[in-house]
């Protein structure tokens, strides 16, 4: 540690220098630990609700207890997992790829990571207050939100937390981006993931407080006596899920572009090969984020909206097929010739285009109005979204911890123990999700503690792939854990395809970075 | 298309009463022309996808096998392809407009509820269905019947397990039938996927949805939007008849209205009342209160006097003002409070007010069978005349 001893002020040792840490790479590494444990505890709730399915029938748990579990596993794995764990790599990677030495708001940074423990206490917390955590659904639809207990307020204040946490973290990206880049680094010359990642910032600042302002409302339509979604009071309870959606439809992709930021940066690398199309991967990253505004009611076809709305919503979905389907293209063609190798990042990044495709066709086949009216709130929707969030958006985040981590610890990890997660990864998620589909498509509604007995077989099959999706899952953080502990010596460029500037430093990078900016041909 | 895979015979080992299930793969039978569309749409969408998915994976596959570097494979260069790549964004676009065509079509047919035969309100409570023919004077609740020995694994499950009503919907094939959908509490949906009908019921709306049903049949859906506790227990199950035998249907329905409204004088004793409110207990409040009276802590009171409950002040509150709750506690209030609570509700609260769902004797058996049972001894007996003489007192 030459480097650390050279620089001239001391860094606190312990706990105190990760609560005061204003370093990115120390926020990022927490950003990343905070997104595992709560990856973990969502899937662990997960397994609950697959242990209450496996049979028809109510073995384990109550039908309250069950609406807590499914609730509580899609809000902690949207805004605790998925969400923290990309802007962990954004900490950890934009200065490094773009050659800054750390973040615009170093200070800012330490503070929009530490609000998030804080918030996911109060939420995590409000299992334990009288009447159980939310029950609701992750979406929150009034009136049913209006009924709850004390638990639906303390997620409401998690959920305004979080939104400041994000909205804090985009501008600091935003402003790291825009002002921080090595000399000669044009906007068209950087890494697609900076890229992407700039794109979702810009959404994230847009969305945030859209959703901050509809749980507001549900707040005082619960305690202020205001109406906004109660019809007896002149209000509309489905204004709630157009503002709602609003929100979440941009919110997927703020869950997904930076996925595909992370598998441009990968496929090229293992396929040796420049990233085919950058310049219409960039216009396509951005036109799927201006659609993402003009799509939110496709989530709502049912709600009886008149067939205007519904051709609207309709025409727009499917336009969003367009460019996602240029990024797939673009990807195979960085593939094509190539001369590719499949370490675990590599298998990670194939398996994501081939199962993300199958989300996006499930979700094509969503759009189409009359086909949604009979899927929509069936499993058919649960299959699409794990399709799209799990293959698409978890294993993209697994493939990028095998990428980098190499550069992070300095060690290679264990790429047997990798191989080994990754098949069964895959699949075991096939086995759990795939049936879904048909389950979904033979009537079973989802949100239900008990099911009817023709979906019997199928729930199990799901159940049991679920139950070693689960478990695999610790065989990943071992192996993290592992190659963090030890492991032969990276060197500074372990991938010989990768071309980004982090692989210019030594692994792991000395503390401080890029002090004196590199040139950028 | 469907059959059985090899995962079947686990699974009949465990349930020996599914040996004969069959696994579904795709969408139900149609029984409507609306639904027959939508399947067709299905399988075209489908298939088109099946296609691109094929060729478009063909390639990489073939990437993979062939341009791998353990085979000697070197990488070229190249990086862009202009021809290329608006040719593939030209080509999606396009199958995309071709598949927008057929939909359109179908979309405004499915949108079209004029001309229709009759209209039925549909009212979704928690947790159960209420249906009323219009301008015939038939109204009814359809709740689960499915015994809760089933859901607990107590009993052997039926044919039909949580698709099982008391009382179907009763409609006529060959006409077209309105719906006319809203809700009492918080949203519901109405859903019957041999129909193609899925429509949200929200509370403070009417929204419109139609279907003609070609065959004679029993057909069976459930609440399809997240309404709470029992949202996985509100089936809904539709007898199509022939039009003549749905006329004489409305005709007895209507004299056994008529019977009912001519014994409303009529007194039962305790016993009676207990039977026949045990069985309202199990299809409107056991949701929440369990059918042991017991509650659920924190979120639903329990109804045995001296049980303890503790919960946020927005349930205490209501309750200790009616006399319900003490010191962590649930006593028993006066038997007017506890008619008002059943039959207006409590605002603010999941309970509801069931006064508009039940009759006056279903009313005066409910709380006579609490008032009376779990080791609550009052001794009220409470008559139908009670409940119909406070429900003309709400109206003047």
């Amino acid at each position: 540690m030459t480097t650390l001893a050279l620089h001239q002020h001391a860094h606190p040792a312990g706990i105190t220098r990760w609560l005061t840490t204003t370093n990115h790479k120390d926020i990022g590494t927490l950003y990343l630990c905070f997104s595992f444990a709560m990856f973990l505890f969502a899937g662990a709730l997960a397994m609950l609700v697959r242990a209450e399915l496996f049979q028809p029938g109510l073995q384990f748990f109550q039908p309250n207890v069950f609406n807590q579990l499914t609730t509580m596993h899609g809000l902690i794995m949207i805004f605790g997992a998925i969400m923290p764990a990309f802007v962990g790599f954004a900490n950890w990677q934009i200065p490094l790829m773009i050659g800054a030495p750390d973040m615009a708001f170093p200070r800012l940074n330490n503070w929009s990571f530490w609000l998030l423990p804080m918030a996911a206490l109060l939420l995590l917390s409000s299992f334990l207050v009288p009447g159980g955590a939310v029950a609701g659904g992750w979406t929150m639809y009034p009136p049913l939100y209006i009924q709850g207990g004390v638990a639906y307020d303390m997620t409401i204040f998690a959920l305004h937390i979080m939104g400041i946490s994000s909205i804090i973290g985009s501008i600091n990206i935003i402003t790291t981006i825009l002002n921080l880049r090595a000399p000669g680094m044009t906007l068209m010359k950087m890494p697609m993931f900076v890229w992407t990642w700039l794109i979702t910032a810009y959404l994230l600042i847009a969305v945030m407080p859209v959703l901050a302002s509809a749980v507001t409302m549900l707040l005082t339509d619960r305690h202020l006596g205001t109406h906004f979604f109660n019809a007896a009071g002149g209000g509309d309870p489905v204004m709630f899920q157009h503002i709602f959606w609003f929100f979440g439809h941009p919110e997927v992709y703020i869950m997904i572009l930076p996925a595909f930021g992370i598998l441009s940066t990968i496929i090229p690398t293992f396929s040796r090969k420049p990233l085919f199309g950058y310049h219409s991967m960039v216009y396509a990253t951005a036109s799927i984020a201006i659609l993402s505004f003009v799509v939110w009611a496709h989530h709502m076809f049912t709600v009886g909206m008149p067939a205007a709305g519904q051709l609207f919503f309709m025409y727009t979905t499917m336009l969003i097929a367009v460019p996602t389907g240029v990024k797939v293209f673009n990807w195979i063609a960085t593939m094509w010739k190539g001369a590719i190798t499949f370490e675990t990042p590599m298998l990670f990044a194939v398996a994501v285009v081939c199962l993300f495709t199958i989300g996006g066709f499930s979700g094509l086949v969503l759009a189409i109005v009359p086909v949604d009216i009979q899927l929509q709130d069936t499993y058919y929707v649960v299959a699409h979204f794990h399709y799209v969030l799990f293959s698409g958006a978890a294993m993209s985040i697994m493939a990028g911890v095998y990428y980098w981590l190499p550069k992070w610890t300095g060690h290679l990890y264990d790429e047997t123990l990798g191989k080994w997660h990754f098949w069964l990864t895959t699949i075991a998620f096939n086995v759990t999700f795939f049936p879904m589909h048909f389950t979904g498509l033979a009537g079973m509604p989802r949100r239900v503690p008990d099911y009817a007995l023709q979906f019997a077989d199928f729930n199990m099959l799901s159940s049991i792939g679920a139950f070693v999706l689960g478990a695999s899952q610790l065989l990943f953080l071992y192996t993290v854990f592992k190659c963090a502990r030890g492991g032969a010596a990276a060197g500074e460029k372990p991938w010989d395809g990768a071309d980004t500037l982090e692989w210019t430093l030594p692994s792991p990078p000395p503390y401080h970075t890029f002090e004196t900016a590199p040139l950028v041909k | 298309m469907s059959r059985t895979i090899s995962g079947v015979c686990l699974t009949t080992a465990l349930f020996p009463g599914l040996a004969h299930a069959e696994l579904q793969f795709n969408l139900q039978s149609p029984a409507t022309p609306m639904a027959r569309e939508i399947y067709d749409l299905h399988t075209l969408i489908l298939l088109v996808c099946l296609g691109i998915f094929i060729v478009v994976f063909g390639f990489m596959f073939y990437a993979l096998a062939r341009h791998r570097k353990a085979a000697g494979h070197q990488a070229a260069h190249f990086h862009q392809n202009l021809k290329l790549e608006i040719l593939w964004t030209l080509i999606p676009f396009l199958i995309l407009v071709g598949m927008a065509y057929p939909t359109t079509q179908t979309i405004l047919a499915m949108k079209n509820t004029g001309h229709s035969d009759l209209s039925i309100k549909v009212t979704g409570h928690q947790w159960l269905w209420e249906y009323e023919h219009l301008g015939t004077g038939v109204r009814y609740t359809s709740s689960l019947a499915t015994p809760r020995a089933q859901i607990d694994n107590q009993a052997a499950k039926g044919v039909h397990y949580l698709l099982e009503v008391d009382r179907p919907l009763v409609v006529p094939t060959g006409k077209k039938v309105r719906l006319l959908l809203t809700s009492t509490d918080v949203i519901h949906s109405w859903w019957l996927p041999q129909f193609g009908v899925k429509q949200d019921a929200i509370p403070g709306f009417i929204h419109e949805a139609w279907f003609e049903v070609e065959k004679p049949g029993t057909y069976r859906g459930q609440c399809a939007e997240l309404c709470g506790v029992g949202h996985g227990f509100m089936p809904i199950v539709v007898e199509a008849v022939a039009p003549e035998r749905y006329t004489a249907w409305l005709a007895e329905q209507k004299a056994a209205q008529a019977k009912v409204a001519a014994a409303a004088g009529k007194s039962y004793i305790l016993a009676e009342l207990k039977t026949h409110g045990e069985t309202v207990f199990a299809a409107h409040c056991a949701m929440c209160h369990q059918a042991n009276g017991q509650g659920i802590a924190g979120a639903f009171p329990p109804l045995v006097d001296g049980a303890a409950f503790s919960a946020g002040a927005d349930l205490t509150t209501p309750l200790a003002a009616r006399g319900f709750w003490k010191d962590g506690k649930i006593v028993l209030g006066s038997k007017e409070r506890h008619l008002d609570i059943v039959m207006n509700g409590i605002a603010g609260t999941a309970m509801q007010a069931l006064g508009r769902q039940l009759s006056d004797l279903d009313v005066a058996a409910v709380i006579s069978y609490e008032r009376n049972n779990w080791g609550n001894h009052t001794g009220d007996v409470i008559q139908p005349a009670e409940v119909a003489a406070l429900r003309k007192g709400a109206r003047s």
